[in-house]
């Protein structure tokens, strides 16, 4: 993979002056390639990856398996579509396998999720069924590890 | 004999004679502060593939806890030598030609200790690791050291060896891409070397252990070189390719004569290397590339960072083409390497060694290693340019 996009999915935050130390091009460089980026919309957005856990009032993650009937003009993609537009939806996936649909919601309370799932979700026309799970614990979240604190062990000084 | 005078006298005078490493006494100064950034490391930042350390703890849960081959078990030995083999065309019989150590530095030994009677002149390139000098002295050999110059981007030329070059010159220790400059060698300045070890009749110890890091162009091994392969000792390990220096392993490629005759001593001094060290990179050479080259690519993205940032703030530097090390010509600060570093670290908690600590020519340099992570080297080279900006 590209490596200017591999180091702003680690740090979208870092400037363009250090990305062309790091990758031996020219500020001007990294720039107009960061902006051909956002115009084909390889990059869709910048995001901070939070810990939940850390925070006082944390929200809920739910993961919701949905299998559907596809149409038959537009498959899937209508349907997905539709439910990739509720605000609480995070992430939606088409999967192989025993469902279609693989869903990311988050709520304030698992009362949330399950009114989302009975009365929007499991509604839909299209929607078969689901299977809902709430997520206990994020270990790692976008190739991020969510402890932190790791201490260096090597010794200060080595040959 | 209580007395601890005394007790020094009857310390073995070649040892009494070598100097402590002036890493170490860094090392201790480092030690005793807190919050220091150090890039005075040699060693990966990355943890051991998470492969290969389940192979080792899965060689422990299988119970493999017994002593090996002297040689090492074969069937690392056939990884090692087909390894080696896919990088550089040459064949070492894994029966024979291969012997694992415990790391670089046992095989390096060995290979001093096999070859060198008192008075053997061994000729090897400064600024270099550390433990080259003292290990010949110990076996009582004649350690020649050849400065590399920064004009040359410290590639050691035939030129400079000629001048060092005597009838007592036994043997050539090579080690490129190098610790602590970050030079590497084209492939016409390493035949260049090969020409005067066969002209010389020398036999030649090649240290290649960064030869995975080489940044620029494919790296080239003297036993490449045609007629090399019969004089030469070939050395390398697991420590900075996969970071696996704990797991201590190293191993030689050598002609059967001299396999044998470095076996004799490692299987009396050490027996055999760790089984569970060996279980590991049996499995470490099974995913070889991949490894690698993530950390490649990781290593080279700091050194293209870490040498614009010294350049940037006017601290000449060579572009490192290998290793993890970036050595800084400070002259111009018009301190001594040791002042430069203690001021540094002193003022702006940031450890860098000092050049001298790897040979007397190493004066007016500090190695700035770049196997931390990024967002520290950033924070270190701001501090760095703090520094100078208060000179």
């Amino acid at each position: 993979m590209n490596e200017l996009l591999n180091l702003l999915k680690q740090n979208a935050l870092e400037t363009p002056e250090n990305l062309a130390k790091l990758l031996g091009l020219s500020v001007d460089e990294v720039k107009q390639k960061i902006a051909d980026y956002e115009k084909d919309g390889v990059i869709r957005a910048y995001q901070a990856v939070v810990n939940e856990e850390k925070l006082d009032a944390s929200l809920v993650t739910t993961v919701i398996e949905v299998k559907v009937t596809p149409e038959i003009e537009g498959g899937f993609d209508r349907i997905a579509d539709r439910i990739s537009r509720f605000p609480e939806v995070e992430s939606v996936y088409l999967m192989s396998g025993g469902f279609d649909l693989l869903l990311f919601i988050k709520g304030r309370t698992m009362h949330d999720a399950f009114r989302f799932v009975s009365e929007t979700l499991a509604t839909m026309p299209g929607v078969i069924s689901t299977a809902t799970h709430f997520m206990m614990k994020a270990y790692k979240q976008n190739g991020i590890v969510m402890h932190t604190g790791d201490d260096d062990e090597r010794l200060k000084v080595s040959p | 004999m209580n007395d601890s005078k005394s007790l020094h006298s009857r310390i073995a005078k070649t040892v009494r004679d070598i100097p402590r490493s002036g890493i170490r006494d860094f090392f201790e100064i480092v030690s005793s502060r807190e919050g220091v950034i150090s890039l005075g490391i040699g060693e990966p930042d990355f943890v051991t593939p998470w492969h290969i350390r389940e192979a080792a703890s899965l060689a422990l849960d299988r119970g493999v806890t017994s002593y090996t081959s002297n040689l090492g078990l074969l069937s690392l030995r056939r990884g090692i030598s087909k390894y080696i083999e896919k990088k550089t065309g040459i064949y070492y019989n894994p029966e024979d030609e291969v012997l694992v150590t415990v790391g670089v530095s046992e095989g390096l030994d060995l290979a001093i200790r096999a070859l060198i009677e008192p008075g053997d002149e061994v000729l090897y390139h400064e600024p270099s690791y550390v433990s080259y000098n003292p290990l010949i002295e110990l076996a009582y050999g004649v350690a020649v050291a050849v400065e590399t110059k920064k004009e040359n981007d410290f590639r050691l030329t035939r030129a400079e060896l000629e001048e060092q070059v005597t009838p007592k010159t036994k043997v050539l220790l090579l080690n490129y891409p190098n610790n602590p400059t970050g030079a590497a060698l084209t492939k016409e300045d390493v035949e260049e070397i090969a020409a005067f070890a066969i002209e010389r009749d020398l036999i030649v110890f090649t240290d290649e252990i960064y030869d995975e890091l080489t940044y620029d162009r494919e790296h080239f091994s003297i036993i490449s070189v045609p007629g090399m392969k019969e004089r030469t000792i070939y050395l390398h390990g697991f420590s900075k390719a996969w970071a696996m220096t704990g797991f201590r392993m190293g191993f030689t490629c050598a002609p059967p004569e001299l396999t044998e005759a470095m076996m004799k001593i490692h299987q009396y001094s050490m027996l055999c290397a760790p089984v569970l060290s060996q279980e590991a990179s049996i499995e470490a050479l099974k995913h070889a590339d991949e490894d690698i080259a993530y950390m490649k690519g990781e290593y080279k993205k700091r050194r293209n960072f870490i040498h614009s940032s010294l350049e940037e703030m006017g601290i000449p530097c060579i572009k490192p083409e290998g290793a993890f090390y970036a050595f800084a010509d400070i002259s111009k600060f018009g301190m001594t390497a040791k002042e430069f570093s203690l001021k540094l670290l002193d003022e702006q908690n940031v450890a860098c060694v000092p050049g001298t600590a790897f040979g007397a020519c190493g004066e007016g340099f500090i190695r700035c290693s770049y196997a931390t992570g990024l967002e520290e080297i950033k924070e270190a080279m701001i501090r760095i340019a703090r520094f100078i900006e208060s000179l």
